[in-house]
């Protein structure tokens, strides 16, 4: 414990350090930005603003990024309850009741609830963070190939068990990822492999980044300009220091609800197929569940914003608990991060403590800073987010595709991955309409590489044997895990079917 | 197009991507198999893959044909006209930009791709227009080229010596 506060303490000073600490505010203010557009969410900001951050150190970049996906989450519940447009799918259900309170004229009461909601669950899921990360770190550095392999395996089959998108779709999502990562030259022997046409330019590989610009910078643009059709309407809002004292002493009608979101907000968020959407939903039916008049949810209860927006804030947080600690991220943004680390020189998972201590606890100093700065500049800046609000998206969808495109370009220099990203983002804005699951690729894009490696590094060693995956405690524990994931949605199916039929 | 069209369409075409892909494998000689003193093959984990997803599209094909996915049983357009417009228009917006790039320059891009955004689509004013047309190419050489040290496109060599002269400009004075 003395340990981690030791270390703690060296992140909070680095944390204050005037570049870092300049990042954090930018960081949280871009997040906001980002956050409160219609459409626009941590990850569509991570992967657009990712290329710019190699501008500064490794350290000041990931605090950016973090700061950003905080602020995001922040956000979010203000487009949400203003325009009764989420700003991401994390925000969802802050809609449900945010929207009938800004109708009814409580606009700030639900924008207040939804960042003190948020403080809260940020800051309970950081301590957690926190006290679950080295002690996971340094069981992790008991891992070998078989056990990297088996919990990556373990983090696509989560995608299928509780991902809620149609199997066979998530299936081919993961899969199609996996070879995209294969594009280029094997990583072991050095065969060309997936050079399409002939085309020299595959050689390079498909960069995770041009994949996830292209989903989450056009694809969602292209989405969220079907879906808005650019007419929106907003709700007004007054918010004055008399009336934020007032809506602060209302805390206890939220504070049940607050606490709830958060603790399930962090243990949903470390899951990798979960994250912070359904921590969020999660939080808000089981608040309703637990709540004295259920029936007052979604016609603007208070405690019906702060449980998704405690949760969401929270499951950001413990998302970045197995990037940190095992190299699996936790959600799509984290997966972007997790490339961006690979990009700056770092090895994300267990060995990060060991060999990058500073740049750990420089970014959970970070995060327990940006906490406060979040809060703080969103409370103060409601009134020009809101302005923000009303920009027209013939403005801002240009900006976005422009920054998509030389953000590619800056990243890999060349304007063959700029129209590969095009492509990707209109055929993954085809797909998804289809219900195709999109996450699940940028995941597997992501961790593609290093599942390869881990599979056939465990195959050498084990001469072919392949039962290498099931002799080994650990590696065998998330293998029957992934299993019992993969079977869960069938084993649900036959439950219910066998309800029906006793009921019948 | 309905939407149980568009299913049907796009399972097609991932089972053929998927095929193309084990074909491409298969094409290039790479082992798929145990190959002795090294290990799995270089082409293991793309084929084996790809045979997954060709499962994954029958699966999603055979879901579609006994109406098991709400696309399925969904007769409502797949893309109705406004949003085929807005879709439409944004991405050959973007194409254009990317062939201007290729021939003028990122610069004179940006500028023609801002204007068709703001003035055309948008209906800006001209002072909004003028601001975007002029600002964006601004900021975006001040964030690239000098804080990020990227060189964007430049076009052909006749806009790009063209354009010489600015970064010479910068170099005389900054550097």
């Amino acid at each position: 414990m003395e340990t981690i506060l030791v270390s703690l303490g060296g992140g909070l000073m680095q944390a204050f350090e005037p570049l870092n600490f300049f990042m954090i505010v930018a960081g949280c203010l871009a997040g906001l930005f980002v956050g409160c557009m219609p459409g626009l969410g941590s990850v569509n900001g991570v992967a657009i603003l990712l290329p710019i951050t190699f501008l500064v150190p490794p350290t000041a970049a990931i605090i950016f990024l973090a700061a950003l996906y905080y602020g995001a989450m922040y956000g979010g519940a203000i487009s949400s309850i203003t325009l009764g447009i989420p700003g991401a799918s994390t925000a969802v259900a802050t809609v449900f009741d945010g929207r009938p309170m800004a109708q009814q004229g409580k606009a700030d009461k639900a924008l207040m609830a939804a960042a003190i909601a948020s403080f809260i669950g940020g800051t309970v899921s950081i301590i957690l963070f926190t006290l679950f990360a080295p002690p996971l770190a340094i069981f992790a550095l008991k891992f070998g190939p078989q056990e990297e392999f088996a919990l990556m395996l373990l983090a696509f089959a989560t995608f299928i068990g509780l991902g809620g998108d149609d199997i066979p779709k998530t299936i081919f999502s993961i899969l199609l990822g996996l070879v995209m990562a294969a594009v280029g030259f094997d990583i072991i022997s050095g065969q060309p492999r997936m050079i399409f046409f002939d085309m020299v330019e595959f050689q390079r590989g498909i960069g995770f980044l041009v994949l996830a610009i292209g989903i989450y910078g056009i694809g969602e643009m292209l989405w969220t300009l079907e879906s808005t059709k650019g007419q929106i309407q907003m709700h007004k809002v007054s918010m004055t220091w008399a009336r934020m004292k007032e809506n602060f002493g209302e805390i206890k009608l939220y504070i049940n609800s607050t606490w709830l979101g958060s603790f399930l907000g962090f243990f949903v968020g470390t899951l990798p197929a979960a994250g912070a959407t359904p921590a969020a939903l999660m939080s808000y039916g089981l608040s309703k569940t637990f709540s004295k008049d259920p029936d007052s949810y979604g016609k603007g209860n208070v405690a019906g914003v702060a449980a998704p927006e405690a949760a969401n804030n929270a499951a950001s947080t413990g998302s970045m608990l197995p990037m940190i600690t095992l190299g699996i991220p936790g959600s799509p943004t984290t997966a972007i991060l997790l490339g961006g680390m690979i990009i700056w020189g770092l090895r994300p998972g267990p060995l990060l403590f060991q060999e990058s201590p500073e740049f750990v606890w420089g970014l959970i100093g970070s995060m327990y800073v940006a906490n406060v700065v979040t809060v703080l500049l969103n409370l103060a800046l409601i009134p020009v987010f809101i302005r923000v609000l009303a920009m027209p998206f013939t403005l801002l969808t240009p900006i976005i595709f422009v920054l998509c495109v030389l953000g590619v370009f800056a990243t890999t220099d060349r304007m063959f991955d700029t129209w590969i990203m095009l492509f990707i983002g209109v055929v993954g804005y085809l797909m998804r309409k289809l219900n195709y699951p999109v996450a699940p690729a940028v995941l597997a894009i992501v961790l593609g590489p290093l599942a390869e490696r881990s599979m056939r590094q465990s195959l050498i060693s084990s001469q072919g044997d392949v039962t290498t995956f099931i002799t080994r405690p650990i590696s065998l524990t998330c293998v029957l895990l992934a299993v019992l994931l993969i079977s869960y949605p069938l084993i649900q199916k036959v439950v219910r079917k066998r309800k029906a039929a006793a009921a019948g | 197009m309905t939407v149980r069209t568009a299913e049907l369409l796009m399972g097609i075409a991932t089972l053929v991507l998927s095929l193309g892909l084990m074909y491409n494998v298969w094409a290039d000689g790479l082992r798929v198999d145990w190959v002795d003193g090294r290990g799995p093959g270089a082409g293991v984990w793309p084929f084996w893959l790809s045979l997954g997803m060709a499962l994954a599209s029958v699966a999603t094909l055979y879901r579609w044909y006994s109406g098991a996915t709400p696309e399925s049983r969904s007769d409502a357009p797949y893309i109705d006209k406004d949003t085929l417009f807005l879709v439409a228009i944004s991405a050959f917006a973007i194409f254009a930009l990317l062939v201007m790039m290729t021939y003028i320059g990122t610069y004179l891009a940006l500028m023609i791709f801002m204007f068709f955004f703001v003035r055309v689509l948008g209906r800006h004013s001209w002072g909004v227009t003028n601001s975007f047309v002029i600002g964006t190419p601004i900021f975006i050489y001040l964030l690239f080229e000098v804080a990020l040290t990227k060189y964007l496109p430049k076009g052909l060599p006749f806009f790009e010596e063209g354009f010489l002269w600015i970064d010479n400009f910068r170099y005389e004075w900054f550097y």
